[in-house]
């Protein structure tokens, strides 16, 4: 259970992962995520689920090194396993046909914007998506995301690739340009906050998919609250995708930084231990 | 469920329990004083997250308070055990000095005895209907340290006994969660020869008893001696598995699954909905408790953090709230204070909780109600304002109700707060299954009874029923559970 099949480096610091668990891949739906847990000293922490396949029984999560517990995980090679691993979680995006979707990833967040936006495809929409990165290594999934959609911007902060700007300026050009019946956003809080605020400005309804800190990931800790229209939601068992106008994202990202302290003296432990 | 009263005239009626009652007169009996559980001294234990607070007893006073036990005509305390165990014939095998069969009693109908005789609230239980409290207004005999005794007797002897088990019937059931109502239910299904499967979406199995209840009151190795035992009975355990979510109740039953008990629990952490309660470093309980229990947080070989406080307050009078203000001061906090609104006759905590928390050096402040919390520039919660009560007429819960008093507000600084204000139920199984009746605060509605619920081959206990309960008012569900879908089980096999 839950061996890796396939690992493949997107750059030094984002791997694809193809992980055996025919259960999950049955029956995961767009936009639920899992918890892992990697080894029996390990956190429980979430992934969304960036794509599956029932037939040979696999799902695909894609990871960003960014502490101790991303770094054990990426340590892992093909034919290990991650000792656990559970979902699918989270309530699945709501897919219709309701027109043009226009799409935007930033970062690893591309990874689970992909079976969104192919969800949203073979319901018969229009999509555009914009994907978004530091620089050109860090685009991933570039030709995934063409073939669910009906045109892509890539962005890069540097213009290494793409077109030189940030996400929303790509998406702002789609906005201006033609009507857009419904926004999905998924990247870091700040990204997602930026883009809110945009599609806000042209009314456009706009869900965000938020990556909150975790424990249980089952509803039963609360870390992962979240302040939306004013009302405290779970993200685990509200969400992860939350009407992003109504997110409080500030709160978000002061809550994001909870455990600065703790995950830095960790990874300085880790890193020194290698 | 009651034992027949027959059978238990039977057994007292045997010729070893007659020759004990001849041995010892009642009236000397009642002189013995009751026995003391030995603890480990405050000013040592509150160092150590894992050290159990009660010793247990030796065997010598075990012998001497089973003595006490005057193995009544009509033994009330068996009325007050929700598991109904047969109490005064584990105690006179005690008194025997036969602990081995003291056990092998408990366990014909307990699933998890070396848990109950620590956890459970006896003196509102079996304690309260005992003989001693009854008629001669003197203290019970000390039947919960008894069952914790004969417990762990028995495993620290090796020589586990493991319940007679009827021949299996090929039947598969499914009991969704791992906490004690599902433990229970599992132990007497597989006794009466299913092939019982618990799913448990942790990586953990024990529910409540693995990431709630800390080591220094329940360690977990006693826990999983007693899951052992079950493995040993042939239940089987899944772990990382969420009946509805990683497979469907569809997809269970074309497994051939023909019964389901859930007792997901109660899942959801209720917060207070005031000013500031989303800064860092306000938790719930359940993400403290787990935190430290189920991930270990507090040992330095492990991943997962915890916010460590210098000044923290707990706020609830529960049980729950105990186990955080007292995991909180043995993880280094300087002030630990319980901030609860009602005053201390009206807490729900064991009375020995409070007792082991003010003996550790815990602040009790009553009549206290949290207003607003303060944070710095970061998020970090610094301080609160809170309001003293006044006690007014008795309210729902036939507690007197607590009332604001105008101008009393104070501040209070604190780094870290921890809220013990109790849970929902866990919306997440009950949510996969539309067309299951639950109440309008999510719990799953069930024949009292025979805790059947809307959909026939599907019953429920514990938590997600009784949306906040105790250890043994689960396991009690559990095994009405298991005793009603046997029958029913068995009615439909047989039309």
């Amino acid at each position: 259970m839950n061996k890796i099949i396939e690992k493949t480096y997107f750059s030094d610091k984002v791997v694809q992962l193809v992980v055996e668990n025919p259960l999950i891949a049955k029956s995961r739906k767009p936009g639920n995520f899992v918890i892992l847990r990697v080894g029996e000293d390990g956190e429980r922490f979430p992934l969304t689920i960036a794509g599956a396949d029932p037939v040979r029984g696999t799902i695909t999560l894609v990871v960003q090194i960014m502490g101790v517990s991303s770094s054990k995980l990426v340590a892992l090679e093909p034919g290990d396993c991650i000792t656990d691993l559970v979902g699918p979680l989270g309530k699945p995006t709501h897919i219709e046909k309701i027109g043009t979707v226009l799409a935007a990833g930033g970062g690893v967040g591309v990874a689970p914007l992909l079976p969104i936006v192919e969800a949203f495809k073979k319901a018969g929409n229009r999509v555009i998506t914009v994907i978004a990165a530091r620089n050109k290594d860090l685009i991933i999934l570039e030709n995934e995301i063409i073939k669910w959609s009906d045109e892509v911007i890539v962005m890069t902060d540097d213009g290494s690739y793409g077109r030189q700007g940030l996400v929303t300026a790509g998406m702002e050009e789609i906005i201006q340009r033609e009507k857009i019946d419904e926004c999905i956003v998924i990247g870091p809080a700040i990204m997602m906050k930026f883009a809110s605020m945009l599609t806000k400005k042209y009314n456009i309804p706009t869900q965000a998919s938020l990556n909150s800190i975790m424990v249980d990931g089952t509803g039963m800790c609360g870390a992962c609250r979240v302040t939306v229209g004013g009302k405290t939601k779970f993200t685990c068992v509200d969400g992860p995708e939350f009407d992003a106008h109504q997110v409080d994202f500030d709160e978000m990202l002061m809550r994001l930084g909870g455990y600065i302290q703790e995950e830095k003296r960790a990874t300085e432990i880790y890193s020194q231990k290698l | 469920m009651s034992l027949n009263p027959e059978y238990l005239k039977e057994e007292r009626n045997q010729a070893w329990r007659a020759e004990l009652r001849s041995k010892t007169k009642n009236k000397e009996r009642t002189l013995i004083e009751r026995v003391k559980m030995p603890e480990l001294a405050p000013a040592i234990r509150v160092k150590h997250q894992d050290r159990e607070v009660n010793m247990g007893l030796e065997l010598e006073q075990a012998l001497k308070e089973a003595t006490r036990c005057m193995d009544c005509v009509n033994p009330t305390c068996i009325e007050g055990c929700p598991v109904s165990i047969n109490i005064p014939k584990f105690i006179k095998y005690i008194e025997k000095g036969d602990i081995l069969q003291a056990a092998a009693t408990l366990k014909e109908t307990n699933a998890l005895p070396a848990v109950c005789g620590r956890v459970c609230p006896q003196e509102k239980q079996c304690e309260s209907k005992c003989f001693y409290v009854d008629k001669l207004d003197k203290p019970s005999v000390a039947i919960g340290h008894l069952e914790r005794f004969a417990a762990d007797y028995e495993r620290n002897s090796g020589a586990a006994n493991i319940p007679e088990i009827a021949k299996p019937n090929g039947i598969k059931v499914a009991a969704v969660g791992s906490g004690p109502a599902s433990l229970a239910f599992a132990g007497d299904m597989v006794k009466y020869g299913y092939d019982v499967t618990v799913f448990e979406a942790l990586h953990e199995i024990g529910g409540v008893l693995k990431y709630g209840i800390p080591e220094f009151r329940l360690p977990n190795s006693v826990v999983d001696f007693e899951l052992e035992n079950l493995r040993k009975m042939g239940v089987k355990f899944e772990t990382n598995y969420i009946v509805g979510r990683t497979s469907s109740f569809d997809d269970l039953r074309e497994e051939g699954y023909q019964g389901f008990f859930i007792a997901s629990g109660a899942g959801l952490p209720r917060f207070m909905d005031i000013p500031g309660e989303n800064s860092n470093g306000i938790l719930s309980s359940n993400e403290y408790l787990t935190r430290v229990n189920l991930m270990g947080a507090a040992m330095d070989n492990k991943d997962t953090p915890v916010l460590k406080g210098k000044y923290v307050a707990v706020i609830g009078g529960g049980n729950t709230a105990m186990d955080s203000v007292r995991t909180a001061l043995r993880l280094g906090a300087q002030r630990a204070m319980i901030i609860y609104r009602r005053s201390e006759a009206e807490m729900p905590a064991r009375i020995e909780e409070v007792k082991h928390a003010k003996e550790e050096g815990v602040e009790f402040m009553t009549l206290c109600n949290p207003l607003e919390y303060f944070a710095d520039a970061k998020g970090r919660v610094t301080g609160m304002k809170l309001n003293r009560m006044g006690l007014g007429e008795p309210d729902a819960s036939g507690r007197r109700r607590p009332m604001p008093i105008e101008g009393s507000e104070f501040e209070l600084d604190v780094d870290l707060v921890v809220v013990a204000v109790g849970v929902s139920p866990n919306p997440l199984v009950p949510s996969c299954l539309p067309d299951l009746k639950v109440t309008k605060w999510g719990t799953i509605v069930v024949d009292e009874d025979k805790m059947q619920s809307s959909i026939s081959e599907m019953f429920a206990g514990g938590d997600i029923v009784r949306g906040g309960a105790t250890v043994i008012l689960a396991m009690g569900d559990g095994r009405r559970a298991a005793e009603n879908m046997h029958h029913y089980l068995q009615s439909k096999l047989n039309n």
